[in-house]
């Protein structure tokens, strides 16, 4: 009965922004970041470095509000606020 | 909204908040709850097991009107091995009257509880967030939210903005929470039909069970809970997010691996998931517990890390922090002081409360579990019971005595010697009874 993310997340109601309540301060800090970590603990997965362009993108728009990336980069680089008042996740149960 | 002012203004309509907040409304303070979901419950998730103490208090026999689950009857402990399960529990028809706990879900039970704060005449703002707390000097004096003229003045602010706390991080009274703080959750919502559920877990009517589980959250401190509901079951795996910095695992893996053991797989066997949710929980405790009360503010719940983690309870203590905060409002009030010297009463109360002498016990428990290798506690030492037990039910012709000896064999190796296993036996003992 295992799910993918997509799955999961399609569970719950959300209302996007169209501007992030998440932003990463700088991305030369991401570059320099050994771990990238938050590419595995964010639990809907949210973040996920390109070595490519040598940036993290945010998925904004799946971001459940936890808080774990706020508190979880070693180097605090992400600027985190809540979705505006009525936006963002909406839960069904709880 | 622009020139309104209140007696008090909450922030936050979790149960910290409405309880803070149906406190001073029911004494005729004129009180204003703001929450940034588009309804109280919108964002909040937890196990959940809601207690009758405690907010029975104030709102007495609230279970013949709330929106609860099922009724407690059973809780167990569950020590998982890869395949195999030790299990401790305690079944009582006694729990039923005067009942102890239920299960319970938040988008209704906030919703009720911050309706019986309107219905007291508490003012609801809702889909609205905090944004910045408003300051006079040292002393608090409003808020100022993300709506158009979104500033509200009031002689009380009191902060129920849960483990995220932004506003007491501006307060000052945290800088942020370290990663061995807190630890993040994931659940589901799992549907299985109403009987389904009952035959399953040997219930009756409304009787439900609660299962806690150690072991299998992949050597990370954590704990997995399965609870059951009218037609749905609460199953999730919170774990400290130090070691899930470490251990580059997803959150949602942990919870498969779970779905997966053999103990919870028959159990949710053709269930539906109707929701995934993930939330922090204050792990903290005692010594993380901030300044609790200055010139114009207070701040309750989850917010000052106002969690039992050993007894998975916080829904009750944000309720009673919530009323003592509100009670030291309406106080303030008859003699008109707002300063630290008169809220200050709140940071007493909660000192002479259940709060606070709970939360002194388990002091010792945050320092056990952020205290070197997790995987010991939750990985090494839960295996080596379940081996223990296996090998001592296991009839195999080895005489007893030879049993015994082997047995111990599994717990000294998983501790790594003798001496360790009496060290991590002594501060277990010294954390759970500090
Ligand atoms: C997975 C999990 C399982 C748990 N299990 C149990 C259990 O079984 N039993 C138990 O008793 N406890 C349990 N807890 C703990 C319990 O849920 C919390 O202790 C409790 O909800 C704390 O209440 P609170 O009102 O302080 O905070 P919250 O319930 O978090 O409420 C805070 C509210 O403030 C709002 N808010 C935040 N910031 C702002 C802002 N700036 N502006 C406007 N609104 C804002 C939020 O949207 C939210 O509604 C569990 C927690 C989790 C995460
Ligand atoms: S953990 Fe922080 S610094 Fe590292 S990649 Fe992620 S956001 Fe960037
Ligand atoms: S708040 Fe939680 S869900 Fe949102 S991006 Fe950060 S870690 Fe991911």
């Amino acid at each position: 009965m295992s799910q993918s993310i997509e799955e999961r997340l399609f569970t719950i109601r959300y209302k996007a922004d169209d501007v992030s309540h998440l932003i990463i301060k700088s991305q030369d800090e991401c570059l320099a970041c050994e771990t990238k970590e938050c590419n595995y603990f964010c639990p809907s997965d949210v973040y996920l470095w390109h070595d490519q362009e040598s940036m993290t993108s945010v998925a904004y728009e799946n971001c459940i509000e936890c808080g774990t990336c706020r508190l979880g980069c070693p180097t605090y680089n992400i600027e985190w606020v809540y979705p505006k008042g009525g936006y963002g996740i909406t839960y069904k149960f709880g | 909204m622009a020139d309104e002012r209140f007696d008090a203004v909450v922030v936050g309509a979790g149960p910290a908040g409405s309880a803070a907040a149906y406190t001073m409304a029911k004494a005729g303070l004129k009180v204003a709850l703001i929450e940034r979901g588009e309804f109280p419950g919108a964002k909040n998730i937890f196990g959940g097991v809601i207690y009758r103490r405690q907010l029975e208090d104030l709102i007495p026999e609230f279970w013949k009107e709330a929106p609860l689950e099922r009724t407690v009857v059973q809780q167990s402990m569950w020590v998982l091995g890869e395949e195999s399960a030790v299990m401790l529990g305690h079944h009582n028809q006694r729990y039923k009257d005067p009942p102890n706990c239920w299960t319970g879900l938040r988008v209704k039970f906030d919703q009720w509880f911050a309706g019986k704060a309107e219905q007291a005449g508490a003012v609801p703002i809702y889909e609205t967030v905090v944004t910045q707390i408003l300051r006079d000097g040292e002393r608090v004096v409003g808020v100022k939210t993300d709506r158009d003229d979104g500033e509200l003045y009031a002689d009380i602010v009191i902060l129920a903005d849960g483990v995220n706390s932004l506003l007491g991080k501006q307060l000052g009274i945290h800088h942020e929470w370290g990663p061995d703080e807190v630890s993040l959750a994931v659940k589901e919502v799992i549907a299985l039909p109403r009987q389904t559920i009952q035959d399953r877990f040997n219930l009756e009517g409304d009787e439900g069970c609660t299962i806690e589980i150690v072991g299998q959250t992949c050597q990370m401190a954590g704990l997995g809970f399965l609870y059951t509901n009218q037609d749905t079951i609460s199953l999730g795996v919170g774990v400290m997010v130090s070691d899930l910095k470490k251990a580059r695992v997803k959150p949602y893996a942990v919870l498969d691996g779970l779905k997966q053991h053999p103990m919870i797989r028959k159990l949710i066997r053709g269930g539906e998931v109707k929701e995934y949710s993930g939330h922090l929980i204050p792990e903290g405790g005692f010594n993380s517990m901030p300044k609790l009360a200055g010139d114009g503010w207070m701040v309750v719940g989850d917010a000052a890390q106002m969690v039992n983690a050993v007894h998975r309870e916080g829904t009750n203590l944000a309720v009673t922090s919530g009323r003592l905060a509100g009670e030291t409002a309406i106080e303030a009030h008859k003699v008109g002081h707002f300063g630290v010297g008169a809220l200050d009463a709140y940071t007493r109360k909660i000192r002479e409360s259940i709060i606070h002498k709970d939360l002194k016990k388990y002091r010792g428990v945050h320092q056990l579990l952020g205290f070197g290798d997790s995987s010991l506690l939750f990985d090494k030492m839960p295996q080596a019971l379940n081996d223990a037990i296996y090998n001592m039910l296991l009839v195999d012709g080895m005489p007893k005595k030879e049993k015994q000896k082997k047995v111990m064999r599994y717990f000294r190796e998983a501790a790594g010697g003798n001496a360790e296993l009496v060290r991590l036996g002594m501060k277990g003992w010294r954390a759970m009874n500090g």
